[in-house]
């Protein structure tokens, strides 16, 4: 191998290397717990980090959206902002309703990081970086993740408020709806890749034809699904357009009106480590994980590209919430059941006509077809219909 | 110490069929609001998601307006009008200014009448492009379309103070006229402004009218039929969303609007999705008036010169002055007994004669359909309290 | 197309935010306090009173005729008239204020008191950063802070103060021509008097 790729492939498992060599120091009966502490501290402390990132980007990007600065007075473009929201946090009093349930209202928070923090246990941040390599890997991940519905429901129910109790019932029934799509979502990739574990999807992608990859999301099943993956994600994290549960205009904030402080900043923290994490499963299954886009740019290290993908990612949450307005609770779960489960079935079908078809154009316009035609036939039918109608208007004399 | 209890409900609405009242969830979506314009309090009853009884409490804002104007002389009332609907203070001006010249009989010269026309259409486009921008924030667009609605406000605002010297409290008309002539430079800047302003409504709508969710949660929702307009005295864009052609400028002809062309939009649904887009189309012709006006301004007297500012004593008598305000029909009902200060005066708010349907409007709808509703009545707490 | 409205949104938000780094008209801030907008020449805030020369108590032109307190819609003006008079700009005794209090937690800057008073004395201010935390007088400006010289007005409102002062120069040439043909009419009346009483 030449020096350069070589230096390329050390660089790429720098953070794997620096595992076993600091393993070496420790004695044979401690390495088994050692091992799981050095491989789980990265991600606690690089995705909180993240998520602070993520919210001083989110300011400044829906700030320029909206003709104006972001944060810009603390540090230099308002970059240690977080700091100062984290400190703010930090010091305001914990006030909980005296009629609160305090058992459940002190466990929510705690439960909801838990379960967020718990699905990155099956991601492959880059090469051969995955803390545990499950048969079953997606299928623990959504597991795990259903458990911040749970604690979203904790939350709202133990708070004995009107407004939270609406903002519960809200959640539930959205989080519930949108994991069908969801995981239906994430069936056609388990299909192709004939494998639950996350690794063994994204060893499938990082292999190349010329300079072309071979991500999932470069088929038309896969556009179909990632695009159907996104926007259950983005309902999953109750994040806008899906963000009636917090309806910021309506119910003031939804589920955790009544948390101050501390457990406020869990809860922000929870729900976007979730969203992260969500993102990072769509990037396994659809982006090729921690793949080039191009056979060229290998060299470049993987984690790097997983980063830049979820980056991305975060971009378009950011933008589309600067955008669009928020669902209402029943177009929501129209959305849902009767938009979006159908689509996922057919997309099962189309992904499972690709596969018994021979490679060639003849699957690519069958397939093609079949993802596009019922999105035609449904603007046509809501039409119709007169549900999107945009209206004309006429002068008086 | 015992668990604390839970305060009963006290509903003071008359017991209601359908599901039993232990099954009903009442909210108070309160003073403390952000989506109430104001301090607003609606007392909602929930069955699930859906509204059963809506009652509306206001009130909160309620400054004493009418009785102090009657130990205040005319002109000084004239300031605490600015600040009825107080995103609106020259129309506002306006009204009042208008029912004193028909109790007084006072002229109004030329140059005045178009300054008057000016100014008012500009504040019905800012007027409107605050609305629109607030209706989708209440919608959820996290802000987008209201700093975009702002930015162009600014522009109208900044005109305003360097006419009146003041923003939103402008102060400006006097009985017989207007308080002071244009600077130099005003209107040539003024139509820069409003020659840029179809560009902001084409991204507008760019942005906005054919958007599927903005669709889905406008439209067939808050219907008001026309029989139920006219029936509650409803005027202003929401009336004519529900198709009634009432426009006082066409209607009484007041000042000099019929030497304008312009066109009055109706809708024919009556629903949110129709008052958003009536207002946006009552921009578009305000500019048109706006245009016209600014090219033919007259020169002469800006007030009528036989009217002194202090020692105004109209002859005994009653008059009651009408406008087609931003939000609706803005009346003025003096009385005077020929002293220095009204004997009754009294204002007719659009906002709070526009907010009297609101519990028909929203029943049967989802408490998230409630804020889109309210969003487009448009209220100003300042012009529905007082 | 389902969601085309939605891609037509969002294209426009792209362009705002990719703008708001090239043009400034998609990024309309003002970083206050380190930048301020040009301010507008007609813009009011509170009153404040004009004087003449360089001595705030002779040159005040109030003289407490107290107009502008009556028809202060908030009635937020303080007036105690004076019990002496002294000589105004023309040289005219005038009465004057002892004490002229503003107070402008209750000033709605309508300006109907500049409006009204016949002598020019009282005129818009465009001084905004009058924040104090002082809960008891702070508030209450008394004659001394409301003075402010003629210079300062004419820095301030530059087209109406060279209106007012044209105005006031005329008012007192006029004055000035009265005088004289008064005082050369008793020049002629006394010249024409030892004539008449000379004797025969």
């Amino acid at each position: 191998m030449t020096h350069l790729a070589q230096f390329a492939q050390q660089f790429d498992q720098i953070f794997v290397l620096a595992k076993h060599w600091l393993l070496g120091y420790v004695p044979a009966g401690a390495q088994p717990l050692c091992s799981a502490v050095l491989s789980v501290a990265p991600i606690i402390i690089v995705f909180p980090l993240l998520f602070a990132i993520t919210t001083l980007l989110e300011r400044k990007g829906l700030g320029r959206i909206q003709n104006r600065y972001g944060p810009n007075r603390v540090g230099p473009f308002g970059m240690l902002q977080p700091i100062a929201d984290g400190v703010k946090l930090l010091s305001k009093e914990d006030i909980v309703p005296i009629t609160a349930d305090h058992a459940v209202h002190f466990l929510a928070p705690l439960l909801l990081v838990s379960a967020s923090f718990m699905d990155y246990a099956v991601l492959p941040i880059g090469r051969n970086m995955v803390i545990v390599n499950l048969n079953a890997g997606v299928l623990f991940f959504f597991a795990v993740g259903s458990l911040m519905e749970l604690a979203v429901f904790m939350a709202g129910w133990s708070s004995r408020s009107k407004y939270t109790l609406l903002g519960a019932m809200r959640a539930i029934a959205q989080m519930i709806s949108y994991e069908v799509p969801l995981v239906l979502a994430s069936i056609v990739v388990i299909m192709q890749a004939g494998s639950l574990s996350t690794v063994s999807i994204v060893n499938m992608q990082a292999t190349y034809s010329g300079i072309w990859p071979h991500w999932f999301v470069f088929t038309p099943w896969g556009f179909a699904g990632f695009v159907l993956f996104m926007v259950a994600a983005t309902a999953e994290s109750n994040r806008s357009p899906f963000d009636l549960p917090e309806g910021e205009s309506e119910i003031i904030a939804g589920y955790y009106t009544e948390y101050s402080g501390f457990k406020f900043a869990l809860f922000f923290m929870g729900e976007y480590i979730g969203m992260f994490a969500t993102s990072g499963m769509a990037i396994t299954l659809f982006l090729g994980g921690w793949s080039a886009p191009f056979s060229f740019l290998t060299w470049i290290p993987s984690y790097f590209w997983f980063f830049a993908k979820l980056l991305a990612l975060i971009a378009v949450f950011i933008w589309v919430r600067g955008t669009l307005p928020r669902l209402r609770m029943d177009q929501l779960m129209n959305l849902a059941w009767e938009f979006m489960l159908p689509m996922t079935l057919l997309n099962l079908l189309t992904a499972g006509i690709w596969h018994f078809m021979p490679a060639g154009p003849s699957r690519w316009l069958v397939c093609s077809t079949m993802v596009a035609v019922p999105c035609i036939l449904l603007s046509r039918g809501l039409k119709h219909k007169k549900k999107f109608q945009v209206h004309t208007y006429h002068y008086s004399e | 110490m015992s668990t604390a209890t839970l305060p009963t409900a006290h509903f003071d609405l008359e017991p209601m069929t359908g599901p039993s009242k232990e099954q009903l969830l009442e909210l108070s979506m309160g003073p403390q609001h952000p989506s109430t314009h104001g301090v607003f309090r609606m007392k909602v009853v929930l069955d699930g998601e859906r509204v059963v009884r809506l009652k509306p409490v206001f009130g909160y804002l309620h400054r004493n307006h009418e009785k102090i104007a009657e130990s205040e002389t005319y002109l000084g009332s004239m300031p605490y009008t600015d600040r009825l609907d107080y995103m609106c203070s020259i129309t506002n001006n306006w009204a009042y200014a208008l029912a004193v010249e028909k109790l007084a009989g006072i002229q109004v010269p030329e140059r005045a009448e178009y300054l008057r026309v000016i100014t008012g259409e500009l504040t019905r486009l800012q007027n409107h492009a605050c609305l629109i921008g607030f209706l989708m924030q209440d919608m959820g667009s996290s802000g987008t379309p209201l700093m975009y609605a702002f930015r162009e406000r600014e522009k109208i605002l900044d005109l305003f103070e360097a006419l009146t010297g003041a923003r939103m409290m402008c102060n400006y008309m006097r009985f017989g006229g207007c308080r002071v002539d244009l600077p130099a430079g005003w209107l040539d800047q003024a139509k820069k402004v409003v020659a840029d302003f179809p560009r902001f409504l084409d991204e507008y709508e760019q942005l906005l009218v054919s958007n599927e969710i903005l669709m889905d949660r406008t439209q067939e929702v808050g219907v008001l039929s026309r029989e139920l307009a006219v029936s509650a005295g409803i005027s202003g864009p929401m009336a004519r969303a529900s198709g009634v052609d009432y426009d006082i400028r066409k209607v009484d002809r007041y000042s000099i609007y019929d030497r304008f062309t312009f066109r009055v939009p109706l809708g024919s649904h009556g629903d949110v999705y129709d008052r958003f887009m009536v207002r946006l189309l009552e921009m578009r012709e305000s500019v048109g008036i706006l245009l016209q006006a600014m090219r033919a301004v007259p020169a002469g007297p800006i007030v009528d010169p036989k009217m002194k500012i202090r020692g105004f004593r109209p002859r005994p008598g009653e008059a009651y002055g009408r406008i087609e305000a931003p939000k609706g029909e803005l009346g003025f009902y003096l009385v005077s007994d020929g002293s220095p200060n009204p004997y009754r005066y009294r204002v007719r708010p659009p906002s709070l004669i526009n907010l009297t349907v609101l519990e028909d409007l929203c029943v049967g709808r989802n408490v998230a359909d409630i804020v889109a509703i309210l969003g487009s009545i448009d209220i100003v707490l300042g012009e529905v309290d007082r | 197309m389902v969601g085309e409205g939605i891609l037509k949104g969002m294209a426009e938000t792209a362009r705002n935010f990719f703008g708001s780094f090239v043009s400034k008209d998609r990024l309309t801030t003002v970083q206050y306090p380190e930048e301020r907008e040009p301010r507008i020449e007609a813009a009011r805030d509170f009153p404040f009173l004009v004087y003449d020369g360089a001595d705030w108590q002779q040159g005040m032109r109030c003289v407490a005729c107290q107009i502008c307190e009556k028809e202060c819609p908030p009635k937020c003006i303080f007036i105690e008239k004076s019990k002496d008079k002294k000589p105004d700009a023309n040289g005219k005794p005038q009465f004057y204020p002892a004490v002229f209090n503003i107070d402008i937690s209750v000033c709605m800057s309508c300006q109907i008191c500049v409006e009204v008073c016949p002598f020019d004395a009282i005129k818009m201010d465009v001084d905004y950063d009058l924040s104090t935390d002082d809960r008891f007088g702070g508030l209450l400006l008394n004659k001394q802070r409301l003075s402010k010289s003629n210079d300062y007005y004419r820095r301030i409102h530059p087209t109406e103060a060279a209106e007012v002062d044209a105005r006031l120069a005329g008012e007192r040439a006029r004055q000035e021509a009265k005088a004289k043909a008064a005082t050369e009419a008793r020049l002629t009346a006394t010249a024409v008097q030892p004539a008449s009483g000379e004797p025969r």
